[in-house]
């Protein structure tokens, strides 16, 4: 355990500043939720619509999926790898510097330095700095794995280690650009080519920051917390090299039926029907092992975490490639069914899956047990009906958007104007934030948790103990 | 299964990059390379200097959160904005901004079809525009200055070609001039497809005529679809649009027939060549042929006919003729 100390304290440093910004974040998800029907709630120039979505989507991926996945990540390495990080240190100082970088970003983008590039808003210094962390996360990760203490190398291991060398690849080649002043630069691709390279980005780095790094802890955490041992070894090594090699071929799903040529198009939907497969391997994965004992369900608080998030990963994986259908495109593009997709799998999967690691992780750290069970099943039921409400609501604005930009008059003419399909949506936006707010009180709820047991860890490291806990 | 592979992180770590990159060297790296993703059209010119500046601008306020700049070839959506976006439309554009939501309407053919005044009282305050609008105001672009040295340093990254005075220029020019700028030359690259617009015989008689049914109808659609131009009643707005109740007709005294009107309101301000009359240099008028049905249209101008005989009534015509001889410029709204 002594062994490990310095290294938990900076895995609970990036979990609790991945909560910091992730409450930050949402807050902000909630004003931006009311600018949707009320133009009285933007605030110009620095809290408008237009510049607070940036840091609400950077805070959450980035703040919040970033620093839950480096804590995570190297908790998992060193689990795995029966050692304690090989550069301590290096760690620490890579989280002092992603929260610098995360609080730079939010100012930066309050101020309208901007690429204007989907999830690579971030201004060239910035792109820098995170290339930097990413690096020293590599380095970290690689060297501890290299010096491993056990031989072989667990399937978590493969998803983090996937994440590592694909996030960097996609960063530095979507980042590129021209520098034109100290905040300012322009896309070294341009046109069509831009739309191609940045979609090749966006949808990858959905890809590796709320895909690979969340089955890594899908992976780990659900065995460990369930005691039941992964369903098929097979299976995770086919879902493996099968996710990681079509994944990258799927960009252009966002850019049907825009100027970029139809081929790249539909080799992309293509490969988006065939992506069911790989991520599905890992839902029957995940459902084959709680397969053996059901029961797990009810006596253990964390399983239903994993197999709803699992569950929400599996519709997910199957939404997407029904969009990215031409037919079903025409419809729901640029509608905000796309927005409730997401935030399926972000509220959804990503977050059941990272809390309930983080609940499986905290009190280990401490050598304690949760705080309370009842608030954890309480937060869970919060943030299930909160995704839900969202999803479900955003769906059908969508296909009401899309229908109403469709309609047409006997005489083949438009039948509504633009604004009077904007007025039929607010109905739906008000709901919307209501179901924003029911998530925010579960994750109110998760961070009251997760501080009292570290409260209560530390309570009982100042006091003596008779005999030294064993796990 | 090759199972030493999960023995050896180094090798493990160099086959995962090489998976990874296949799919990126067929869809992205590939494509770059051919020049089908390098299109440009002749008639697309690089910014200007202003334009750029207000390119910057749409940049910083994240319009593009909220906007596409992408018209796709679906029927619908030509109606609605114009003709779909084409490849080598985008050819300066660094980074591309087509977007990925639609809370506001596409821009990809804003340029052009309204006047530079609509755009800046629309982007001050959208609500007295459009009352159920859910934008931001912009105003505070009509207060900030912009600074020369910056934007030419901008021209110089993306190696624009522009003039020394037209840098010099930019000093008496406020962010809201560079925005509104920018937003009409969008889409100025591709003629103008109006939406449906036809054109009839311009002395065609309406056939709804002065029926209440259609006048009724004419007044909501016009309520609907052209007071945040011309007004309530018609009477036009300053450095917006002009009256419609007046005996001038695009620019030029003397009415015209309702086939004229018919063809204008369907065509917008492309009709004009068409109808034969200059009207206003920068006028902005909105194709409505494809949102309005025809019937619709012929309603429009049931109110209208209503309406200016109405005004007629109001204001004797020896009256309205000495007023109209002593402020040339009123009914026009002042346009530069």
């Amino acid at each position: 355990m002594n062994e490990y100390r310095y290294d938990y304290r900076t895995v609970q440093g990036f979990i609790l500043s991945a909560i910091f910004w992730g409450v930050v974040g949402l807050l902000i998800g909630m004003l931006l939720a009311t600018q949707m029907f009320t133009a009285a709630a933007n605030f110009p120039p620095y809290l408008t619509f237009g510049r607070l979505r940036p840091v609400h989507t950077n805070g959450l991926a980035f703040g919040l999926g970033v620093g839950s996945i480096f804590g995570l990540s190297y908790y998992i390495v060193m689990r795995l790898c029966r050692r304690p990080l090989l550069f301590p240190r290096l760690a620490r100082v890579q989280l002092w510097l992603f929260n610098a970088g995360i609080a730079a970003a939010a100012v930066t983008l309050l101020m309208g330095y901007t690429q204007s590039l989907e999830y690579a808003e971030l201004e060239w210094p910035l792109d820098i700095a995170i290339v930097v962390l990413w690096v020293m996360f590599a380095v970290n990760v690689f060297g501890t794995i290299v010096k491993r203490r056990e031989e072989q190398m667990y399937v978590s291991l493969w998803y983090v280690i996937a994440t590592v060398v694909a996030v960097a690849v996609l960063y530095i080649v979507e980042n590129l650009s021209i520098p034109a002043g100290p905040f300012k630069s322009y896309h070294l691709f341009a046109g069509v080519n831009s739309a191609n390279v940045q979609w090749w980005y966006g949808h990858n780095a959905v890809g590796f920051v709320f895909t690979t790094p969340i089955l890594a802890m899908f992976y780990y955490f659900l065995p460990k917390s369930t005691g039941l041992p992964i369903f098929s070894h097979r299976l995770s090594i086919v879902s493996f090299w099968s996710l990681v090699f079509a994944y990258l071929w799927t960009g252009a799903h966002h850019l049907v039926y825009t100027p970029l040529p139809d081929w790249i198009q539909t080799l992309a939907i293509v490969f988006t029907m065939f992506l069911i497969a790989p991520s599905w391997g890992s839902v029957v994965n995940g459902y084959y092992t709680v397969g053996a004992d059901w029961s797990k369900m009810r006596s253990n608080y964390l399983t239903k975490f994993f197999v709803v998030g699992i569950t929400f990963y599996g519709l997910q994986t199957v939404q997407g490639p029904t969009q990215a259908l031409r037919v079903v495109s025409q419809l729901i593009h640029f509608t905000d069914w796309v927005p409730g997709h997401v935030h399926m799998g972000t509220m959804g999967w990503v977050t059941m899956t990272v809390t309930a690691s983080i609940y499986y992780v905290i009190p280990r750290i401490h050598d304690t047990e949760i705080h309370s069970e009842k608030i954890a099943n309480l937060h869970f039921w919060l943030v299930l009906v909160g995704q839900l409400m969202f999803s479900v609501t955003m769906w059908i604005t969508g296909i009401q958007q899309g229908a109403l930009w469709k309609a047409t008059n006997p005489d083949g003419s438009l039948k509504y104007t633009f604004v009077e399909g904007l007025v039929r949506n607010y109905p739906y936006w008000h709901l919307r934030a209501l179901a924003g707010l029911v998530f925010l009180a579960g994750m109110v709820l998760f961070v009251y948790n997760v501080l009292m047991t570290i409260r209560k860890g530390k309570a009982r490291e100042a006091q003596p103990s008779p005999a030294p806990a064993t796990a | 299964m090759a199972g030493t592979i999960y023995r050896k992180p180094v090798a493990f770590a160099l086959l995962a990059t090489a998976t990874v990159l296949v799919g990126t060297v067929v869809t992205m790296l590939y494509p770059m390379l051919r020049p089908e993703m390098h299109p440009r059209l002749e008639s697309l010119k690089p910014f200007t200097a202003l334009q750029l500046a207000g390119r910057d601008l749409y940049q910083r306020e994240g319009c593009v959160n909220c906007h596409t700049q992408t018209v796709r070839p679906l029927r619908t959506e030509v109606l609605r904005y114009g003709d779909y976006s084409k490849a080598g439309e985008f050819a300066y554009d660094r980074p591309f901004l087509w977007g990925s939501k639609r809370t506001g309407p596409d821009l990809a053919r804003e340029g052009g079809k309204r006047p530079d005044g609509w755009h800046v009282k629309h982007l001050e305050n959208p609500q007295s525009i459009e009352p159920r609008s859910n934008m931001p105001p912009y105003a505070f672009l009509s207060r900030g200055k912009l600074v020369p040295a910056t934007v030419r340093a901008h021209m110089d990254a993306l190696g624009f070609p522009y003039a020394g005075e037209e840098i010099a220029a930019l000093a008496q020019k406020t962010e809201m001039d560079a925005m509104v700028a920018y937003m009409q030359v969008l889409g100025s690259a591709v003629p103008r497809r109006a939406g449906g617009g036809e054109v009839l015989a311009l002395d065609e008689r309406n056939p709804l005529g002065d029926s209440p049914d259609a006048i009724a109808r004419g007044h909501k659609l016009f309520a609907e679809n052209c007071s945040v131009c011309h007004g309530d009643e018609g009477h036009g707005q300053p450095d917006i649009a002009p009256s419609l109740t007046d005996d001038v007709f695009l620019g030029e005294k003397g009415d015209m027939g309702d086939g004229a009107y018919f063809t204008l309101i369907s065509g917008g301000s492309d009709a004009k060549k068409a109808i034969g009359r200059k009207g206003d240099q920068a006028g902005g008028m909105t194709a409505f042929g494809g949102q309005l049905a025809k019937d619709d249209i012929w309603a429009l101008i049931s109110w209208l006919r209503a309406q200016q005989a109405h005004e007629r009534k109001e204001a004797p015509p020896m009256e309205k003729v000495e007023h109209q001889g002593g402020q040339p410029e009123q009914h026009q709204g002042g346009r530069p």
